[in-house]
């Protein structure tokens, strides 16, 4: 057991090391091997992964040969504004369809919170003056569509569920429902599947295809929603969901936790998709559109 | 992806091994190596350090400098020191008498909880026990729902309160319903919470307190990254945790959350929840699991897998007829059905040690496998057993019946011919060496093509190419 203590020990430094505030660590530090040994730390600790960690602390090295940078402080300064080159502004935001109604389709593995980043969409998009329908297309999963039929009452947005019927032909009635209402923004709301699971994956691509049939053009944004807390596996999961419906962007979930969600980063380097949203919470309104200076700012928080 | 670690370590010491004698820096340079493997899989940043660490020393008292194969030596300690870590598992549930033991669920949001709890509501029924649910989860909406639609599944009671926002109160008052019902068992469903919400973790306290749950058990995510150690470490704290069952086993996750959680609270990983399907929870087996996070496969799983689905006597019969070569398409068929029934290939073919990263040269799909089926099933059984007389009319018949090409049929004959030779050779060597085959066999398949296509239409020939070919077959 003496491992098991001074594992503890360790983590427990870890922990204030993180709380006694990096910014303060880095301060007047060179930018030498034990620096770049902590920053590897932060890094692989908030997911980033050894490849994208690797290629990090050799751009920094390069800078700091370059004279880039000199100190540790400049370190932050040219994270930030790394990470703003990989996730450019226009990439950041929804594409909306030139005439409605836009098609946003939300997919993803089970738990990652898919229906409750729904809400959210929905909520945000009302805000901003548009008329919100919902597609429950989560046939699979028990109570699913409950769920989400209650958040459309607690919102007060349309909502088409399907009675039983499978995903692609509640999609379809959807579309119909959201030209007939003049809606401005359809979100469909699809089961969770394991992106292992190629059957599954396959249905997805149906339920695009119906959508596309029915609204040209659609749909119009594919979010793949991903768990903050998500290890490397989710650079998996970006390459089949990319691979079968073309995601456009990612809703970076339960970013509220301690977790620090650099796996999007990893993701950006494999597959390339822009982070659009976070969610920060758990009810409707904690919603922000991802910004890449307060990500970095939160990994030495 | 990632290859195996034994290749990793052979190349290390390879790299050195003209050289003299080996050093204590090529332990090192293996070390980084795992150190690397570890954290890929998501083990936490401190634990995989501590490990390696440990594993350093004891590589290094225990001679594998000295050693002929240092390579194998170093995966063997490797291989060791993490099943020890990650075990020993004890995948009991322990029922108290009298009744009814209390089993309190908790987690993070999204973890699996409610799947968990009719999971474990079914494997107590197979045990003869009556389970009763709590729907304690008040704050996700239809989450209630959710665990009755289950419940009906399982044909399992399920206690709730309509309207009821406290659930310490539905907890408390769940007890004296399974005493009316004379259930063995509650399970309590609580709502997914983050760990360093104080009053949603307050909440769970109260909720423990209030019953005394005889175990509480941790659902974790198996494809959390390094997160998982902060919140279960919290979870630990509060809740004197009995337990870990990880779920979501069957996407591809290495599953480094596993070691990381068991380093840091010091609980067993009781169960994994491998699939959307109610039984599938099953006993987590801690040396697989090392296999699994060192990307080396797991074989063990595998022969389980095909020990479900094929009978030992028709398996020895079946390699008596592959030894003598009279392997027919009947029993072709046969097996792709017994193969469909452990699962879809992708699964299977990652459980083989190697083969993991060559998963997406291997578009072995069930579509594939229906397709050729139905070539099959459209042939008599004559030409089932004997596949020479297939000539061309007979082809386009066969063609004409399953839907496919003529050529498709005569692509389909042709793998077949090569496979059962390939299982003949096979067939007689002893366990070890077929290991190897197999991976040879894959290795081809991945780099050469040689894995078997319905679609496959002969390319355009040049002039030179079918003189040169008529020439061949005269």
């Amino acid at each position: 057991m003496a491992i098991l203590k001074r594992l503890l020990s360790g983590l427990a430094r870890t922990r204030e090391k993180f709380v006694g505030s990096l910014r303060s660590l880095l301060a007047g530090r060179q930018l030498d091997a034990a620096l770049l040994d902590d920053l590897e730390e932060i890094l692989i600790q908030a997911d980033f992964g050894v490849a994208a960690t690797m290629r990090i602390c050799d751009d920094l090295q390069a800078a700091h040969r370059d004279k880039r940078i000199a100190r540790g402080e400049d370190v932050i300064e040219f994270l930030k504004a790394e990470l703003v080159t990989y996730w450019p502004e226009s990439d950041r935001s929804v594409h909306f369809a030139d005439s409605p109604p836009t098609v946003v389709m939300m997919t993803g593995i089970n738990g990652t919170g898919k229906t409750t980043s729904v809400a959210k969409l929905a909520y945000r998009f009302k805000q901003e003056g548009r008329k919100v329908c919902l597609a429950a297309a989560d046939t699979y999963r028990a109570a699913a569509v409950q769920q989400l039929t209650i958040w459309a009452d607690r919102i007060g947005v349309d909502i088409v569920t399907g009675g039983g019927n499978d995903a692609a032909s509640v999609v379809f009635d959807a579309c119909d429902a959201a030209i007939a209402r003049k809606a401005d923004v359809l979100i469909v709301d699809t089961a969770g599947r394991m992106h292992t699971q190629d059957n599954l994956m396959r249905e997805l691509t149906k339920v695009r295809d119906v959508a596309a049939k029915k609204i040209p053009g659609a749909p119009h944004e594919v979010l793949l929603v991903l768990d903050a807390t998500t290890g490397q596996n989710a650079i998996d999961q970006a390459r089949a969901f990319a691979k079968a419906i073309d995601v456009s962007g990612i809703f970076l979930a339960k970013l509220d936790g301690t977790a620090k969600g650099g796996i999007v980063v990893a993701i950006r380097h494999e597959v390339d998709l822009p982070v659009k949203f976070v969610g920060l919470g758990e009810t409707y309104e904690d919603v922000e559109p991802f910004d890449p200076d307060s990500f970095v700012e939160a990994l030495f928080a | 992806m990632f290859e195996s670690l034994t290749e990793k370590f052979t190349g290390v010491f390879r790299r050195l091994s003209g050289r003299g004698r080996i050093s204590e820096d090529n332990v090192h340079d293996a070390m980084r190596e795992v150190r690397q493997a570890l954290l890929e899989a998501d083990v936490h940043y401190q634990v995989a350090r501590e490990f390696c660490d440990k594993v350093t020393a004891k590589a290094l008292g225990t001679d594998v400098i000295q050693s002929l194969h240092p390579g194998q030596l170093m995966v063997k300690i490797v291989q060791d020191e993490l099943t020890e870590l990650m075990g020993p598992v004890d995948a009991r549930i322990y029922y108290v008498t009298p009744g009814p033991t209390i089993v309190m669920m908790t987690g993070l949001q999204g973890s699996g909880k409610t799947t968990t709890c009719a999971k474990l509501a079914q494997l107590m029924l197979t045990e003869g026990k009556k389970p009763l649910m709590v729907a304690c989860d008040l704050q996700r909406p239809a989450a209630v729902d959710q665990l009755t639609v289950l419940g009906g599944q399982l044909d399992v009671a399920v206690f709730r309160i309509e309207g009821e926002t406290n659930p310490v109160k539905v907890a408390r008052q769940s007890l004296r319903a399974a005493r009316d019902d004379d259930c063995d068992v509650i399970i309590i469903d609580t709502a997914g919470r983050l760990h360093i919400d104080e009053e949603m973790m307050k909440q769970a306290e109260d909720i423990a307190s209030a019953v005394q749950p005889h175990q509480i058990y941790l659902v974790c995510d198996s494809m959390t990254g390094q997160d998982a150690v902060n919140s279960a470490k919290e979870f630990n704290e509060r809740l004197e945790l009995d337990g870990v069952i990880l779920t979501k086993f069957d996407s591809d996750a290495r599953g480094g959350a596993a070691l990381s959680v068991k380093a840091v609270t010091g609980k067993p990983i009781k169960f994994i929840g491998v699939s959307e399907k109610l039984d599938g929870l099953e006993a987590f087996h801690p040396d697989r699991m090392a296999g699994r996070i060192l990307g080396m496969g797991d074989v063990v799983s595998l022969v389980e897998k095909a020990q479900a689905h094929f009978d030992e006597e028709q398996a020895v019969k079946l390699q008596e007829k592959m030894a003598k070569g009279a392997f027919t398409l009947t029993d072709f068929l046969d097996q792709m059905r017994k193969m469909q029934k452990m699962g879809p290939m992708k699964d299977l073919l990652k459980l083989m040690p190697g083969m993991s990263g060559q998963m997406d040269a291997m578009q072995m799909d069930g579509d594939e496998l229906k397709r050729m089926e139905a070539v099959i099933l459209s042939m008599t059984p004559a030409e089932r057993e004997d596949p020479t007389v297939l000539e061309a009319s007979r082809r386009r018949r066969i063609a004409r019946g399953s839907g496919a090409e003529p050529q498709d049929v005569s692509g389909l004959v042709k793998q077949f011919t090569q496979a059962s030779h390939m299982m003949k050779q096979m067939a007689g060597l002893g366990g070890r060496d077929r290991m190897k085959f197999a991976q040879q066999m894959a290795q081809m398949g991945a780099g050469g093509n040689v894995r078997y296509k319905v679609k496959q239409r002969s390319k355009r020939l040049t002039k030179k190419e079918r003189a040169k070919r008529k020439k061949g077959r005269r």
